[in-house]
């Protein structure tokens, strides 16, 4: 017995001694929550949020900090497990009394922690691409709603692939499922039939592809152009390019767009067999910006790691970063009403080479790109579009089509209904 | 100044151009080097709209510009607005000129602008490199000038297509072509004679291609006609049923093979020994890092062998894992034998241990191993796909088992093995040291699934949380298959195997597992020894 427990001690130090690298820095500083998983599923995406944090903490604090004192970052791991992200929210906010914190990725993390940021009156800052039909007082969405990433990208398909034929791939839980939702609405509306949209979900982690795309390949093989909307998330995308590869579906016959895919995820994949697949992001690391060439050399250098690669949710941490920053600095104070009030109309420099603002909804500016993929692993960017506003409740869904969400006084709401004039309903 | 430069280029090369050997059946006749000079400047659909015409100069030599293009290869030299074709060089590009193929000698990057290319660009280009090239001396430009042709049907190419057939003598490039025609021809204003045998010859194409082109013309097509697109359609689709059930059947198999692999190592060291082994799916993921160490350092040091990356990587997996196995089994498990409750809390610490240490030493991101070129591709039977490297690992799997099986069976030390398990105070009496045996029985499933690491590494992503993915399906098939008998393994890793690939689609991946899972209950519940139960005195011990 006392072999078990000296073991199950050691077990935990070995997974303790990753996180909580909160140093301690004198008694005036700006403290700043960082909670991301380093452990577990999700530490292949969020490891590198939390480095990209770091960075531009320390670039802050290099510039002389915020309010004349330095910021600390405080990092937590809450371990891919998402009752333990609201417990490790709860202590950064309560007990470390962090003045923001950035943090989460998968949408059940962010579920998980809003009613904690709600009830401590603190302000999150989530860094991904996400289904929207959510607006929260104390969340700022950085990363894509489904209009600024989903609709674009078939948009581009329909227009200059001339695609008729829909296959909607997704990951079992509720992004996949909310933004094919979305899409299909969309699509339908666009007079597309119901039989040219085919819509299939595969678990978690899944790796044996071979059904899915021989089904994909007999479903294009109507006679119609076909294209694939791929919602697949995280390690279940290497699998499926890599069958894609394998059976020979080429690109020119049968695209794919991803909007899970990034620079990250194709450094686990040799490429060559995949160049004009395309995924929508609003960053591409190849992107042609003077602001950008500086950000990839400075991350380099941080990881000091030349391979090392941009993608698009660090831009979406990024302008979350600023955007707080300059809120701050604006409201003289780190205290969270007084930067909510002021944050909303706030405009930082974005990567791609223009400027972000903060809406009243909680969402950000920024242009959709479409990339294809290159042998190289980057992409190459086919179309850029102007700014667009992120869309908190999708206009395509007959329960959120009538709601708007405005955070500024005297409105102050997350889920106004424009048809019945009240502030209530659906979601909050 | 500029413009006088390149309207002095543009006659010289228009010179040159009638100077050497006109192309056999020039159509427009024109030239296409200002043709591909307008590429510079040209957007999407302009592009779209140049490379048709260039299609129509009937100039072979604007093919290797027209495939560089397709590449992203071409390239625009901000300096004077000139296309050339560039090849990485030592530093920088080494350019190209296009149409006559001479050198124009290296540039930095930062001197060119990449032409930017999308599908539908590369399609229109496929299709017009095709119609280019169906003359080609070499054969096997056209033949995949006539497969160009073939999947991009385009009525313009058309009287290329039947030039070309009448003076060809290969018979499988006239096969192709004569496909390539008849999909042509539905798409053109020929009679309905014509195309009445254009839809009896893609008939022969058979599978999925086929299904592809006629359905693509039946909105369209004559009236008349439609009773024999039909039945042809029917016929096919009849046809394409039957081939995907003997696919359903491959992929069972293949899904089985992959089970198996996992399973095997699970077979001896819990099916055998009887230890709940949770660091089983670690081992997994060790021997998959394994064969990432030894590719990158072919990678660095003898990129001629990678080819035989993964024969190389199989030993070194062995090793690497099967030694720590070893470690395990005498510095933990040994002191838990007989107390299962405990050996799985220890063993799973030791796999969060392994899985912690492998993302602090790698990072948690995916590593990239790579596919050697046998294991690349696909091959077609009949109306099905196969994929190298599914086939490889069905043959591995059995390869790997069949080997296991005669060690067991036929060695001296599969005999102690067998001994110790069956009776251990028997076997020590005999002169066995029993816990060597163990040590070196756990070493060697630790080993085995250290090999499974090799292959699976192949179709799976390699990271800290590859083993996660296969402990259950392990335990699963091992439960399943009857614990302690390696022939249960086999025949439950590809029963299941199976089952799942024949539920998956009519029922969606997710309801399959969740059924198999469900069936697997009742199943246990009916046989809770498994398919193969051990008899005799070794199931009371």
């Amino acid at each position: 017995m006392a072999f078990t427990a000296k073991l199950g001690g050691a077990l935990l130090a070995a997974v303790m001694s990753t996180s909580a690298l909160s140093s301690a820095y004198a008694a005036d500083t700006i403290k700043v929550g960082v909670l991301h998983s380093l452990s577990g599923t999700m530490a292949i995406s969020e490891t590198t949020l939390k480095d990209v944090m770091l960075m531009l903490i320390e670039e802050q604090n290099k510039k002389g900090g915020l309010l004349g004192k330095k910021l600390e970052a405080v990092v937590v791991d809450p371990a891919s497990d998402w009752p333990l992200f609201a417990e490790k929210a709860r202590q950064l906010i309560s007990k470390d009394k962090v003045a923001a914190v950035f943090g989460c990725w998968t949408s059940s993390s962010r579920k998980s922690v809003l009613p904690v940021f709600e009830e401590l009156n603190s302000i999150l800052f989530y860094p991904v691409q996400y289904e929207g039909e959510e607006s929260s007082r104390n969340i700022f969405y950085t990363g894509a709603a489904p209009n600024q990433q989903a609709i674009p990208a078939v948009d581009y398909l329909a227009e200059t692939e001339g695609v008729k034929r829909w296959v909607l791939e997704g990951t079992d839980y509720v992004y996949p499922q909310t933004t094919n939702k979305i899409l299909k609405a969309y699509l339908m509306s666009k007079g597309v039939a119901e039989s040219d949209i085919l819509i299939n979900y595969t678990p978690f982690g899944f790796s044996d592809w071979q059904t899915e795309v021989s089904k994909i390949k007999s479903f294009g093989s109507a006679g119609k152009k076909t294209a694939v909307v791929s919602t697949i998330n995280g390690d279940a995308n290497v699998p499926f390019y890599k069958e894609l590869g394998n059976q020979g579906i080429k690109a020119k016959d049968i695209p794919v767009v991803a909007f899970s895919v990034g620079e990250e995820e194709l450094a686990g994949l040799d490429t060559k067999p995949l160049v004009g697949h395309l995924a929508a992001w609003n960053y591409f690391q190849s992107v042609d910006a003077p602001v950008n060439a500086e950000f990839i050399k400075e991350w380099k250098a941080y990881t000091k790691n030349p391979k090392r690669v941009t993608n698009d949710p660090m831009e979406a941490a990024y302008i979350g970063f600023n955007a707080w920053v300059k809120a701050v600095e604006a409201a003289g104070t780190t205290d969270t009403d007084k930067v909510l009030d002021s944050i909303i109309g706030v405009s930082v420099p974005n990567l791609s080479g223009g400027y972000s603002t903060v809406m009243p909804n909680h969402h950000i500016t920024k242009p959709v790109l479409i990339g294809e993929i290159q042998a190289d692993g980057q992409f190459d960017i086919v179309q850029q579009t102007a700014q667009v506003v992120g869309d908190e409740w999708s206009d395509y869904l007959p329960d959120s089509k009538n709601l708007i969400s405005d955070w500024r006084k005297p409105m102050a709401c997350g889920n106004f209904n424009v048809a019945s004039g009240k502030c209530g309903g659906k979601g909050m | 100044m500029q413009d006088n430069k390149l309207l002095r280029a543009f006659w010289l090369i228009l010179i040159l151009s009638f100077s050497v050997s006109a192309p056999c059946f020039a159509q427009s006749g024109a030239d296409p080097k200002p043709l591909i000079d307008a590429l510079a400047k040209a957007d999407f659909s302009e592009a779209e709209r140049l490379i048709g015409e260039i299609a129509l100069t009937g100039d072979v030599r604007a093919v290797p510009a027209l495939e560089a293009f397709s590449e992203g290869d071409l390239y625009v030299r901000k300096a004077d607005g000139l296309v050339f074709i560039g090849k990485a060089g030592d530093d920088g590009l080494e350019l190209i000129e296009p149409i006559t193929g001479v050198s124009a000698g290296p540039a930095p990057k930062s001197a060119l602008t990449k032409i930017k290319i999308n599908n539908n660009l590369r399609r229109v280009i496929s299709s017009a490199a095709g119609g280019l090239t169906l003359l080609s001396p070499d054969r096997s430009v056209r033949l995949s000038a006539a497969n160009a042709v073939l999947s991009s049907p385009s009525a313009e190419n058309l009287d290329l297509v039947e030039t070309a057939l009448a003076k060809e003598t290969d018979p499988e490039v006239k096969a192709r072509m004569t496909e390539a025609r008849a999909v042509s021809v539905l798409s053109s204003d020929r009679s309905v004679d014509d195309k009445r045998d254009a839809i009896r010859t893609i008939k022969t194409i058979g599978g999925n291609d086929a299904l592809s082109i006629l359905s693509a013309v039946s909105g369209s097509i004559d009236a008349s006609l439609k009773g024999d697109l039909d039945a042809a359609l029917a016929a096919l689709q009849s046809k394409q049923k039957l081939w995907d059930m003997a696919q359903n059947v491959w992929y069972g198999l293949s899904l089985g093979s992959v089970l198996l692999l996992a399973a095997i190592g699970l077979a001896i060291t819990f099916g055998v020994m009887g230890i709940i082994n949770m660091a089983h799916g670690e081992m997994v993921m060790l021997g998959a890092y394994s064969t990432f160490m030894v590719q990158d350092l072919i990678r660095d040091h003898a990129p001629g062998l990678f080819d035989w990356s993964l024969t190389i990587a199989l030993p070194v997996a062995f090793l690497v894992t099967g030694a720590v196995g070893l470690v395990i089994e005498r510095a933990v498990i040994r002191f838990l034998y007989g107390r299962p409750l405990e050996t799985l809390l220890a063993t799973w610490g030791v796999s969060l241990i392994l899985q912690q240490t492998i993302r602090s030493i790698f990072g948690p991101t995916n590593q990239e191993v790579g596919n050697p070129s046998w294991m690349s591709g696909s091959f077609p039977v009949g109306g099905m796909t196969i994929t190298w490297n599914r086939m490889w690992i069905i043959v591995f799997s059995l390869t790997i088992f069949f080997t296991l099986l005669v060690v067991m069976k036929k060695s001296a030390y599969g005999l102690s093995m067998r001994a110790v398990t069956q009776n251990r105070r028997m076997a020590s009496s005999m002169g066995i040291r029993t816990p060597w045996v163990d040590a070196l029985t756990f070493a060697l499933g630790s080993g085995i699934a250290g090999i499974a690491g090799v292959a699976l590494s192949q179709i799976d992503n390699v990271s800290p949380n590859l083993g996660q993915s296969y402990i259950i399906d392990s335990f699963m098939v091992v439960v399943f298959g009857g614990v302690g008998n390696l022939w249960g393994t086999l025949v439950g890793a590809l029963s299941l195997g199976v089952l799942n690939k024949f539920l998956e689609p009519s029922v969606g991946a997710v309801l399959g597992k969740i059924l198999v899972l469900v069936l697997i209950i009742l199943f246990i519940q009916k046989r809770p020894r498994g398919l193969f139960a051990l008899k005799g005195r070794a199931v009371e011990a």
